[in-house]
């Protein structure tokens, strides 16, 4: 039995950690500014597309993999600075929109510069070595994906939690205007926010392009809207909430693929259901659920109206 | 003011008119972008080759200048409509197209409402041509494809347990899954199938149920991009099955993505480089000319077998146009049906009921993993 489950634990595992490193850029946004950023999906498939470039001009890892992250950082804050800034005082629903701008100008350049082609991510040594674990042949990235993002967010917790910049995003995040009447310099705040943002996407998109390398203009749109259920999922604003919901998800989603067959090998169904068909409906119907059962997600605060 | 205007505009009109006079248009209906983007660019690059060679056509004592009017229907069955009206509001004499036969099926209607004939140059799902007199093909078909192949699969690879994977809601993965599965069942074989959500990056799930059901084939005739995954994933895991696939997977692209594991994967296709020689010279020069060319053939000089077909398929083309006589495409339509042509995949000519090419061989290759380039094994036709 748990040789039948495992392999799909495994890549659910990996799969999730990945959606959670995106989640978080996700969940932070909107704790910041109440906006959720549909852009952000995108901003991890430029990460790849722009690894796929720098490798393919021939800059060795040890430069491009920082490489990609500065670049990526850049991005983020240049979209923040170029399309959400302008727009602070203006209604939500157009920051929102503009998000929406974004992401299809993103998609729309990329498009251009590939000519819509797939592009092959290259081959991260060590991290793409094949293991074996309990009799389940894997990328040793698939390991490594949940360690890291558990770092990953541990330091982002501690940041968020001990020093001067992550007092001022907890207080940003709690209240906007007043925390600018105390002195806090709300723009380095919000910028900060979308370069931990990108730069982690940047991370996910290289663990996850190393599991599955074709890179296209559309690469990021299932991960981040999967990974925006996760932030939904875990409480939306709340980092560990994103992380568990992204876990969650992904777990589900590999299990229910395999799920016929874990059914058969345990004797309770006799031949083939097709279930694998409904993982994405299955997922989403889940969500459904959990947000019914608790509109704020497993780990969302409580909104209390204040007069 | 609004009069010249209105003369300037006049004047223009007949300029185009005039220049109408003297070229023919032929319609490329093939996918430059999505799942099928590297797959249509290789076909579109065997039709501009055909183009560079003979770029004239004498049609009733005159000769035309052909242009080809490019429409992308981006792969999807939704992007299909509008890419169809555009070429037919172009004004082509007949189209070419298209890769894919989902986005075929869905640019057909618009074809026929126009009149304009098209020739199906990789599209193998049967419904592409049935029940309509506008449509042909110079391929086979999947009823054909999926018998070949489970043949192979039961005789030559001694296979018994199949894992067929399609693409939900894709005609030509679904469609060819059908009828390998009819057939591969007929010949006492047992057959696992199931389908995955558009989309899909994730593989290793389904790699993994057909190693658990035991299977000894994996089939997968699925757009380039998921079978690039596919096989990555399955190298990764070192599966104990070979993967078996359509001719989709005969693209340099998937060839690249198996260089260097211990997979062994097969696929039946429609041409084999080195089959015409003289074809193969030419076009390679012609893309080691053509920098661009050469990055829309995935960056190296590989023949794939839609650039062949796209080839002959445009050289059918201007014979059903010396044929008709007239640019009319209801005149090219009423002429099609009874061109032949020697072309470079071999004789083409069409049968009476739907249009589809008489064709009874298929081309078996296999992925040198070593050297990263496809294989030739055998050549494999339906008889037992």
């Amino acid at each position: 039995m748990f040789q039948t489950v495992l392999p799909y634990l495994l890549s659910g595992i990996s799969v999730g950690g990945q959606y959670a490193l995106i989640a978080i850029g996700y969940t932070m946004v909107y704790g910041i500014l109440r906006l959720i950023n549909f852009a952000h999906g995108d901003v991890f498939m430029v990460a790849g597309i722009l690894m796929v470039y720098i490798s393919a001009a021939g800059v060795p890892l040890y430069v491009s993999i920082p490489l990609v992250l500065v670049a990526t950082a850049v991005i983020g804050f240049t979209i923040e600075r170029v399309a959400y800034k302008p727009l602070r005082e203006a209604p939500r629903m157009s920051i929102m929109i503009s998000a929406i701008g974004v992401s299809y100008t993103l998609q729309n350049l990329v498009l251009y510069f590939t000519g819509g082609l797939n592009q092959q991510y290259p081959t991260i040594p060590f991290i793409s070595d094949t293991v074996t674990i309990f009799g389940a042949t894997t990328k040793r990235v698939t390991v490594l994906t949940p360690v890291l993002t558990i770092v990953l967010v541990a330091v982002l917790v501690l940041l968020i939690n001990h020093t001067k910049i992550g007092m001022a995003m907890r207080a940003v995040s709690k209240d906007f205007e007043t925390s600018q009447l105390m002195g806090i310099k709300i723009n380095a705040v919000i910028s900060t926010t979308f370069v931990i943002g990108s730069v982690l996407a940047g991370v996910g998109s290289m663990l996850y392009f190393t599991n599955y390398t074709t890179v296209i203009q559309t690469s990021g749109a299932m991960p981040g809207l999967k990974a925006f259920v996760a932030a939904v999922f875990g409480g939306i604003g709340s980092i560990p909430g994103a992380v568990v919901g992204a876990f969650i998800i992904g777990i589900c989603e590999s299990l229910i693929k395999g799920l016929d067959i874990i059914l058969i090998k345990a004797g309770i169904t006799k031949s083939m259901l097709g279930l694998t068909t409904f993982s994405d409906a299955f997922t989403f119907a889940l969500l459904i659920i959990i947000l019914v059962v608790k509109p704020t997600g497993l780990f969302g605060e409580k909104t209390t109206d204040k007069v | 003011m609004k009069k010249i205007i209105a003369l300037a505009l006049v004047m223009m009109l007949a300029l185009t008119a005039s220049a109408v006079a003297e070229t023919v248009k032929i319609g490329v209906f093939e996918p430059s972008t999505g799942d099928s983007g590297a797959g249509g660019k290789q076909e579109t690059l065997g039709i501009q080759f055909a183009n560079k060679n003979n770029p004239t056509v004498e049609i009733g004592g005159t000769t035309y200048d052909v242009e080809l009017v490019y429409a992308d229907n981006g792969s999807t069955s939704d992007k299909a409509p509008s890419a169809a009206q555009s070429l037919v509001s172009e004004g082509v004499s007949i189209v070419l197209g298209s890769y894919g036969s989902g986005v075929s099926i869905a640019g057909s209607p618009y074809f026929a409402d126009a009149g304009i004939p098209v020739i199906g140059i990789s599209c193998t799902n049967p419904q592409v041509t049935v029940g309509n007199t506008h449509y042909f093909r110079i391929c086979f078909i999947d009823p054909f494809q999926g018998t070949v192949l489970a043949n192979y699969t039961k005789n030559t690879m001694n296979g018994t347990t199949a894992y067929c994977l399609a693409e939900l809601g894709n005609d030509y993965d679904v469609g060819l899954v059908h009828y390998f599965k009819e057939a591969f069942e007929a010949l006492g074989g047992t057959v696992i199938e199931e389908t995955f959500p558009t989309g899909t990056s994730d593989f290793t799930s389904y790699l993994n149920n057909a190693t658990a059901i035991g299977a000894q084939v994996f089939f997968a005739p699925v757009s380039i991009s998921y079978s690039t995954q596919i096989v990555e994933q399955a190298g990764s895991l070192n599966v104990p099955y070979a993967l078996l696939g359509s001719d989709t997977w005969d693209n340099n692209v998937v060839i690249e993505a198996a260089k260097g594991t211990n997979l062994s994967i097969y696929l039946s296709t429609f041409y084999q480089e080195g089959g015409n020689p003289e074809f193969d010279e030419n076009f390679k020069a012609w893309l080691n000319s053509d920098s661009e060319a050469l990055t829309n053939n995935g960056g190296n000089d590989m023949v794939a077998a839609v650039s062949a077909m796209g080839c002959d398929a445009y050289n059918v083309a201007l014979e059903a146009l010396k044929a008709a006589g007239s640019t009319d495409p209801k005149a090219v339509n009423a002429a099609l049906g009874s061109v032949t042509y020697d072309g470079v995949t071999g004789h083409i000519a069409f049968d009476e009921v739907n249009g589809d090419a008489l064709r009874d061989t298929a081309y078996i290759k296999t992925a040198n993993t070593t050297d990263g380039v496809w294989d030739f094994v055998t050549v494999q036709s339906i008889a037992k």
